[in-house]
């Protein structure tokens, strides 16, 4: 009977060579049809002839950072980045005071810690606000300056990125707790309440960002008592705020509708108050929800505060756009752009992978 | 038993209303009027310190100043204007420049966004790939620095107009932008735009017999062909009829500029590339996922019920996908037309620049800040409303 049976196995036999390897990838991925094939060689022709001069563009025929305008313009086809080395300090910090331009950098480092801090979730505690406080007050000294020995700053010469983040990440803080009180507003059982809010949040949402920064900068001024006046910087902050409010109590909206009814219930069943049943039950569950579309709210929002340039204030893009109005460096536009388009992509664009990851890792617990 | 549902719900005991906080629905009024009061207290406020700053500037309000003469120029206008023209007709020539650029973009940003979305779920790799770079760098760009690319690429890189660059015979390119050679004027086209009208119509019509009379006796009819060759078969045969005129307005340099043919300026080149660039990346997001929504199993249910290719597309997967991606196609548009205000910043005369223009002049802030928010109020809405009625038709009846 035994002999019947094979005592040792047969050696293990390769996968058919069309379905492994780097050909097989090839045929699955580029060549699997004939219309695939023809579009692979056209994509392939595409780039072969948009690269190389991209890249001639960008390193080979361009000059370095210690390069003047005047050799840049003699040897055209490459990039300049002198006028990024020229510029930088002014592109980033604006026309903050030359020997105290470490304050702005440490403000942007400051943001960048507490921000990237945040994307811990284990953080995520009561006592991590006291830290974002700290933070926001270690900013302030920074910038404002005037204590510790620090040479007072006026907010009119702030500019470059640590105006765009002070913009979106103030903004956000204020909006926060406003959209929280709109979106229960909007669904709420009171008539009255639920019309101011319906009426606040679609009004905002209809009208474009630009007509709120002109209202903040000559509307607002008409609104205040005779006497009383605020700077440019505040108004453009309202004005953010007012309209981030509109838009993260939609996205907390969105929260709250998810919530199951029973919950509801079950916390009038308990006996709590609105409040209560809000604070403990509700709240943490529906903005647990809202989480990643809050994250898309602030990528937009971040990448909106650029518009502050047509009310006059110098942020990230103004700042640019400013050094490209030197006379001896007019022109090298694509350069300017291109160093601050990456800066703002670093930013919107880890922020939506951790938005995206985050959308998996709260999902989780509902996958089955 | 009624009784007991209402005292329940906390509704007042039968016999009146009970004056206690503990009520929920006496609690519910006072804290309405408690907020209404505090809302009616602050705009009173902001309203009277705005009539008392209007009286100290003395400036007068309303809006007498849109029958002034406007005495500024603007570069571009649908309609007949002149700087003698009213301060309300130049408001005008804005509106119409918004919707000019709005509807154009939309129109170009769909299409790019859905063929980069299939584009993304290409099973070609290298197709995909490249998909995906394109959404992903343009997504996290501000639209306003694309915006300002595009008018610099134009406008600082491109030729004056002495050397202007061209590419097709009768195409002109320079730092004033695009000319076009133009079919010259001819009473024909007229009658053209009113076939091709009435075409639609026809083809409408068809289509509802066709469909009529194949639920009645199960006929097919090539209601889609027929419909096709109306909507483009008229026109052609009124074009013919009318001498089949071929003439040409071609763009001619005369002095410092070009005369004849049609201009794109650098102005609406910038806000119309960026606006359609930026909005079809988030396009392509929404009509990807509205694709991956549908199950595979309805196309292999479709072809088990032996559909071919092009109705399991039509009649299976579409309507299914469709349903998934209008609401946020709806909320992309209305960013859209919201970010033509964008304009301002390069400036293309829409109705925030002309508007901006005017209460520069007559200082009439608030009067200009509320057509703006007005007219874009209203265009939200329409478009709003007309992407919930179409949602609607498309949405899932269920029993």
């Amino acid at each position: 009977m035994t002999d019947n049976v094979r005592s040792v196995g047969l050696p293990d036999e390769r996968p058919p060579s069309n379905t492994v390897g780097p050909l097989a990838w090839l045929r699955n991925n580029l060549f699997n049809t004939w219309y695939n094939a023809v579009l692979t060689v056209l994509v392939l022709a595409l780039l072969a002839t948009a690269i190389p001069p991209l890249f001639n563009w960008l390193v080979v025929k361009a000059h370095g950072f210690g390069a003047d305008s005047t050799a840049c313009r003699q040897g055209a086809g490459g990039a300049c980045w002198g006028f990024i080395g020229e510029k930088l300090r002014f592109i980033l910090f604006g026309t903050f005071p030359w020997e105290e331009q470490w304050r702005p950098l440490a403000t942007i480092a400051v943001f960048i810690a507490l921000l990237v801090a945040s994307c811990d979730r284990r953080l995520w505690k009561p006592w991590f606000g006291l830290v974002w406080a700290a933070g926001l007050a270690v900013v302030a000294i920074l910038m404002w300056g005037g204590v510790f020995g620090l040479t007072y700053v006026e907010n009119t010469l702030w500019g470059g990125l640590p105006l765009t983040i002070i913009l979106s990440v103030i903004g956000l803080a204020v909006a926060f707790p406003a959209a929280i009180l709109l979106a229960l507003g909007r669904r709420s059982n009171m008539p009255a309440v639920k019309v101011l809010c319906v009426t606040y949040i679609e009004l905002i949402r209809g009208v474009p960002l630009i007509s709120l920064l002109f209202m903040a900068s000559v509307m607002l001024p008409l609104f205040l008592p005779n006497g009383v006046s605020i700077d440019k910087l505040l108004r453009a902050q309202i004005a953010f705020i007012m309209f981030a409010a509109a838009y993260m109590a939609e996205a907390i909206r969105g929260g709250l509708q998810a919530i199951p009814k029973g919950q509801y219930e079950a916390a009038d069943g308990l006996g709590l108050t609105y409040w209560q049943k809000m604070r403990k039950i509700i709240l943490p569950q529906a903005l647990a929800i809202s989480i990643p579309p809050l994250v898309n709210t602030f990528i937009s929002f971040f990448k909106d505060t650029s518009l502050v340039i047509i009310i006059g204030l110098y942020d990230l893009l103004g700042t640019a756009k400013a050094a490209l109005s030197d006379p001896s460096w007019r022109g090298f536009y694509r350069e300017a752009y291109l160093f601050i388009g990456v800066i703002y992509w670093i930013f919107c664009f880890s922020m939506s992978k951790y938005s995206q990851k985050l959308e998996r890792d709260l999902n989780r617990g509902h996958r089955r | 038993m009624a009784t007991q549902t209402r005292t329940t719900q906390g509704a007042p005991p039968p016999g009146g209303v009970s004056f206690s906080l503990s009520d929920p629905t006496f609690r519910s009024i006072v804290y309405q009027i408690l907020v209404v009061g505090a809302v009616i207290a602050v705009g009173w406020f902001l309203i009277h310190n705005t009539l008392d700053n209007l009286a100290r500037r003395s400036i007068a309000t309303g809006y007498d100043f849109l029958g002034r003469e406007a005495s500024f120029g603007i570069g571009e206008s649908l309609i007949d204007y002149s700087p003698r023209d009213t301060y309300g007709r130049a408001f005008l020539v804005g509106v119409l420049n918004t919707l000019k650029v709005s509807v154009i973009g939309i129109i170009l940003a769909t299409i790019i966004g859905t063929v980069v979305g299939v584009a993304r779920l290409s099973s070609n790799w290298l197709i995909a790939k490249l998909a995906s770079t394109y959404v992903e760098i343009i997504r996290n760009i501000p639209p306003l620095l694309q915006l300002f690319f595009w008018y610099a690429l134009v406008s600082d890189s491109m030729p004056p107009v002495r050397q202007a660059l061209n590419p097709l015979p009768g195409v002109f390119l320079s730092q004033r932008g695009l000319r076009v050679p133009v079919p010259a004027p001819d009473p024909v086209w007229t009658t053209m735009g009113i076939a091709l009208v009435v075409g639609i119509a026809a083809a409408w019509g068809v289509s509802r017999w066709a469909r009529a009379r194949q639920a009645r006796t199960g006929q097919p009819f090539p209601a889609g062909w027929a419909g096709l060759g109306l909507i483009i078969g008229l026109p052609i045969l009124t074009w013919l009829a009318g001498g089949a005129p071929l003439a040409m307005d071609v763009p001619k340099l005369a002095g410092f500029n070009f005369t004849g043919g049609a201009a794109i300026s650098p102005e609406f080149f910038a806000i119309l590339t960026g606006l359609t660039v930026y909005t079809a990346a988030f396009i392509a997001e929404v009509v990807r996922s509205g694709i991956k929504a549908v199950n595979w199993g309805q196309t292999e249910a479709a072809r088990a019920l032996g559909l071919p290719g092009g109705p399991t597309l039509r009649l299976v997967i579409l309507p299914q996908a469709l349903r998934v991606i209008v609401p946020p196609l709806t909320s992309q548009y209305l960013n859209l037309m919201k970010n033509s205000s964008l304009a301002l910043a390069i400036g293309y005369p829409d109705l925030v620049s002309i508007a901006n223009t005017t209460l520069n002049q007559t200082g009439q802030a608030i009067e200009g800040v509320t057509m703006i928010m007005g007219t874009y109020l209203v265009i939200s809405l329409s478009i709003s409303i007309f992407m919930n009625w179409y949602n609607k038709r498309i949405a899932l009846v269920e029993r």
